[in-house]
């Protein structure tokens, strides 16, 4: 059976978990909707909670208030279990079963199982499937989690940090079978990533996590094309304010840069430059409210 | 002998740090291709699933950029066999051989051992090409097209 959400890859309401023994609140009111077939950067700083928010939808935490889904299930029913696939950071693994042993493990647990897929995995990497787990280095390991994950033939497949023990090659022969991955069969994938250049191009939604809380949920090129770079004189900032939304600025001399999310036309004499993804990201995960623009007037003050 | 119908004629290659969008960068290699006779009418475009093997893009973005390009009449998505070329770009004069590009290898010739760099020459080109269309108002739709995307 599927929800009326089934396109909807994962869909929050009201969200709120905290650990108990570190206090504070990991995920605070968290309201946020992200379509079907998407590939989704989730970004933020260090303890923003993206771990958490992934452990959610997996099925391994439970919310504290509110209401998350995935693909229009309850995580961690039989039913979402199924359908998603979550690779943690710390991929557990046994790490006396060999490499075989693993993937018979997946085989085992798992009714419907791509063994074509899951032993193509290991074989690019040059993985000896006699060997033990915990004989491998960190790499080869997240590529055993990668290949179980998959095998698993899951619709949406939740990755955390999934390239951060990788060398640059593995990085993209692992990203480029994912996308031929999602090609071929369609899947969602959500992954978090502190490396915002590699995200460029490969994905097409993103969460924004900011002290728990999500700051965007949007769509990478509606998100592109709604902002814009400025180079001008510092003079002009008060054209800015008000019209636009500010999110980023900063003055050196008498020049100001400036990433601001644009609504109507622009006044003033700008040097105007479409962002990339990472431009846009930077400046949101940078601390401080958008249309705050004090360290430009400071900074100008001083010069 | 026919050459074989296959889809490995182009190999597309992403600058991911050039903030031109993939999808751009995907239409435009096929274009230089389709200019340069590199593609002809009936070559078959790769998969997405092969674009994404090679480039680990976003498989939306390449079929963004296949439709865009079926829009413009370039090529036909035939369900369940692929993206082929049914339009070329080719002109006469484009050809290793043609005489408009001798003349042109020898014009660069002259203007590196002038002194110019690859930016001086490529303006220089532009600003000719800018004197010459102002003049004659002869952008043909293509470039008008480009110019609007540029914007």
């Amino acid at each position: 059976m599927t929800g009326p959400d089934a396109s909807v890859a994962l869909c929050a309401r009201g969200l709120g978990f905290h650990y108990r023994r570190r206090g504070g609140r990991a995920l605070q009111d968290c309201e946020f909707t992200v379509p079907g077939g998407r590939i989704t950067a989730l970004v933020g700083r260090n303890g923003a909670g993206k771990s958490t928010l992934l452990h959610l939808a997996g099925g391994l935490l439970r919310p504290g208030s509110g209401q998350l889904r995935v693909l229009g299930a309850v995580p961690g029913t039989s039913e979402a279990r199924a359908r998603v696939a979550l690779l943690t950071q710390d991929k557990p693994l046994y790490p006396r079963f060999t490499v075989a042993d693993t993937l018979l493990m997946g085989e085992k647990l798992n009714s419907s199982w791509d063994r074509t897929s899951a032993e193509r995995i290991v074989r690019e990497g040059d993985i000896p499937f006699h060997a033990r787990i915990g004989e491998l280095s960190p790499g080869r390991r997240t590529r055993v989690a990668l290949a179980l994950a998959l095998g698993k033939r899951p619709e949406l497949l939740l990755l955390d940090e999934p390239l951060a023990d990788l060398d640059p090659v593995a990085r993209g022969e692992i990203m480029a079978g994912l996308m031929a991955e999602a090609a071929e069969r369609g899947i969602n994938i959500v992954l978090s990533s502190h490396v915002l250049p590699e995200l460029e191009e490969i994905c097409d939604w993103v969460l924004v996590l900011q002290d728990g809380r999500i700051k965007l949920s949007e769509d990478v090129e509606a998100l592109r094309q709604s902002h814009a770079v400025l180079v001008g004189a510092a003079d002009q900032a008060g054209t800015l304010a008000g019209q636009h939304t500010v999110v980023q600025s900063r003055t050196s001399g008498r020049q100001l840069t400036s990433l601001i999310r644009q609504h109507g036309p622009l006044r003033g004499d700008w040097h105007v430059e479409r962002p990339r993804l990472e431009d846009v990201l930077i400046g949101y995960l940078q601390p401080g409210e958008p249309g705050h623009c004090a360290p430009a007037e400071r900074t100008e003050a001083v010069a | 002998m026919v050459e074989p119908r296959k889809g490995d004629v182009i190999d597309y290659r992403i600058d991911r740090g050039s903030g031109v969008p993939a999808y751009v960068q995907i239409v435009e290699q096929t274009e230089r291709a389709l200019r340069m006779g590199i593609l002809q009418v009936g070559d078959k475009l790769p998969t997405a699933k092969e674009v994404v093997a090679a480039t680990a893009v976003n498989p939306n973005t390449v079929l963004r950029a296949y439709r865009d390009m079926e829009q413009a009449g370039l090529v036909e998505l035939r369900r369940g066999l692929g993206t082929f070329v049914t339009r070329s770009l080719a002109r006469p004069g484009v050809e290793d051989d043609s005489p408009l590009r001798g003349e042109v290898a020898d014009w660069v010739a002259r203007a590196r051992a002038a002194g110019l760099e690859r930016a001086d020459v490529l303006a220089l080109v532009t600003a000719a090409l800018d004197a010459y269309d102002n003049e004659h108002d002869g952008t043909t739709p293509g470039d008008r097209e480009r110019k609007k995307e540029d914007a």
